[in-house]
């Protein structure tokens, strides 16, 4: 869709572009294409010169252990999270929209942790599980549970996905609301009408009309697991124990930050920008056929 | 009408109330143990009843720091005016560069428009983690380190705010800008006269979801800044979290983590109508 009138002349709307254009050049092109570059070398132990290596750091990557188990954890990690907190999202959204009053305050009383960043979630969790004075570990072990997450790989897994999932419920249980109430209720009525009991009506009608918008929350939320889950991790595991939760962006940070290993991070950046690349096409797919229809 | 059955209705509050219950634990058990005692907090298990320390936990935190003995003492109230700059300067920033590009897409006809328009359209959802090297470069080599300048431009380079401007823009009619035309109005008065005005709504609604997206950055400020003065309180929190079982004064933290939630949440709770608005259309 374009404008038929507009203003005439160039140099004003040059200028009025100038500023974002300049800001994305410094501060986003020149340091991807600086991650790209980056990605083709191989700095020497002294960090005095740096050798062209073609392609040999992702045929690295792609072979080391490490890399491949920090791919695993990522995939189980996201999938885990973006499942838990939109099967909780929809459960309370569909109670929710079956209010005739009331809809407003849960909604008031369930959405504002979207305001709490998720390395608080993270300081929050972690408190509440710390070996020595947490309220949650305390009665685990006077159930007789054993409950060490600096130790144990799999609970501090699942610590940093309760951490996760429970600061982006809010998130999910706005969109299904929304989508909802966006159903129209003449619909489930004659269904209802028909003889179609709730369970019923849920399943091949509500789900039905709910699928674009669960498909783009599938795509925003494993968007989210990948990237801003970084405050969880660094500040309940740090990656730990053994790398059970070094998530790919962790181990972008680590390997460049920690380790000083700049070519094998530049080549992991660029991988997770191909994949960041994949899933923006596919949510634009998705949102030029919600426009269409 | 679909049939409405008593039991159903109860169960129906009692399932939110239940969501309810898990989302507010455990912020609950946080504000307790901001108002409570070290040694209330060191020999488990908590209580669920707020203390009486409210006032000295929070002066502490805010102005002194933990008390004597428990490592370092970092007053958070120069953190907390460091996020709420950097949260405003991300937000203003974005809105501004936002306004004008979109602007100058939808309202003239220039060389390599479509260019320009598709190099802002691919800084889209790329977030700052994946170039996260690279953008530390950049920023160090213009001796930006631990400036406020260094925290907010590498955050203002995306472009979704310029796309929901954009989308808005189109939908305004045309006769308004030919109306404007006709009586001899610049194109900057109209921008500034009628564009600005009718965004309001969609100005506020972005300025929820920025605000929160700039105080709760945590990877960036925590890279770049290595000056104590320019901590932000989401970031200097990992720092005060002991590693093994160093001592730590946990009023204090917890307090401080309740100085970094309260900001944030307030703006959603009190802008409500706007920062759903904001949520469903910006879709990020």
């Amino acid at each position: 869709m374009e404008k038929r009138v507009f203003f005439k002349g160039w140099m004003l709307p040059a200028m009025l572009v100038a500023p974002q254009l300049i800001i994305s050049f410094i501060f986003f092109f020149y340091p991807s294409g600086q991650a790209i570059w980056n990605s083709l070398f191989l700095p020497d132990p002294f960090g005095l010169k740096t050798e062209f290596v073609g392609l040999d750091n992702f045929r690295f990557l792609l072979s080391d252990p490490y890399y491949l188990a920090s791919f695993k954890t990522t995939i189980f990690f996201s999938t885990a999270v973006s499942v838990s907190s939109m099967a909780i999202g929809l459960y309370l959204a569909a109670l929710a929209d079956r209010l005739i009053k009331g809809a407003g305050v849960y909604q008031t009383l369930l959405i504002w942790p979207y305001a709490i960043a998720p390395a608080i979630a993270g300081v929050l969790w972690l408190f509440m599980f710390n070996g020595n004075i947490g309220l949650a570990s305390y009665y685990l072990k006077a159930l007789g549970y054993e409950w060490n997450h600096t130790l144990k790989g799999d609970q501090a897994m699942f610590l940093v996905i309760l951490a996760s999932s429970w600061g982006r419920i809010s998130y999910n249980f706005l969109f299904f609301l929304a989508g909802l109430q966006a159903i129209p209720k003449s619909i489930i009525e004659a269904a209802a009408i028909d003889g179609a009991s709730f369970w019923k009506r849920f399943g091949t009608i509500v789900i039905p009309l709910l699928s674009p918008i669960t498909f783009f929350l599938l795509v925003v939320n494993i968007v989210y697991a990948f990237f801003d889950t970084f405050g969880v991790i660094h500040t309940i595991t740090s990656g730990g124990p053994e790398q059970s939760t070094t998530i790919l962006v962790y181990k972008v940070f680590s390997d460049g930050f920690v380790s000083q290993d700049l070519g094998s991070s530049a080549a992991q950046s660029v991988i997770l920008l191909v994949l960041v690349g994949i899933l923006t096409v596919i949510q634009f797919k998705y949102i030029e056929r919600k426009v269409h229809y | 009408m679909v049939e409405k059955k008593k039991s159903g209705y109860w169960l129906t509050h009692f399932g939110l109330i239940l969501g309810v219950l898990f989302i507010f634990f455990p912020v609950w058990l946080t504000f307790v143990a901001s108002t409570v005692t070290q040694d209330a907090i060191i020999q488990p298990p908590l209580p669920i009843i707020p203390g009486g320390e409210f006032f000295e936990n929070y002066a502490n935190a805010l102005f002194r720091g933990a008390p004597e003995g428990y490592g370092a003492r970092v007053p958070v109230m120069q953190m907390m005016i460091n996020s709420a700059i950097m949260a405003i300067g991300i937000t203003v920033g974005k809105i501004v560069i936002s306004l004008l590009s979109a602007f100058a897409f939808v309202y003239f006809r220039f060389p390599f428009r479509n260019l320009c328009f598709w190099l802002i359209f691919i800084t889209l959802m790329l977030p700052v983690e994946v170039r996260i090297v690279p953008t530390y470069e950049v920023v160090a080599n213009l001796n930006l380190l631990n400036s406020y300048t260094g925290l907010i431009f590498p955050l203002i380079a995306s472009a979704t705010a310029t796309f929901l401007f954009r989308q808005f823009f189109m939908t305004i009619p045309d006769e308004m800008v030919e109306a404007a035309r006709m009586d001899g109005c610049s194109p900057m008065r109209f921008f500034f006269d009628i564009l600005v005005p009718i965004s309001k709504t969609n100005i506020a609604a972005l300025f929820v979801i920025l605000f929160i997206f700039g105080w709760n950055q945590y990877l960036w400020p925590l890279l770049m800044t290595t000056d104590p003065d320019m901590q932000t309180i989401v970031m200097a929190i990992d720092s005060m979290i002991p590693t093994g079982d160093d001592f730590a004064h946990w009023p204090t933290i917890m307090a401080t983590a309740m100085l970094a939630m309260v900001p944030p949440v307030i703006i959603v709770v009190s802008m409500q109508k706007f920062f759903v608005k904001g949520l469903l259309e910006s879709d990020k």
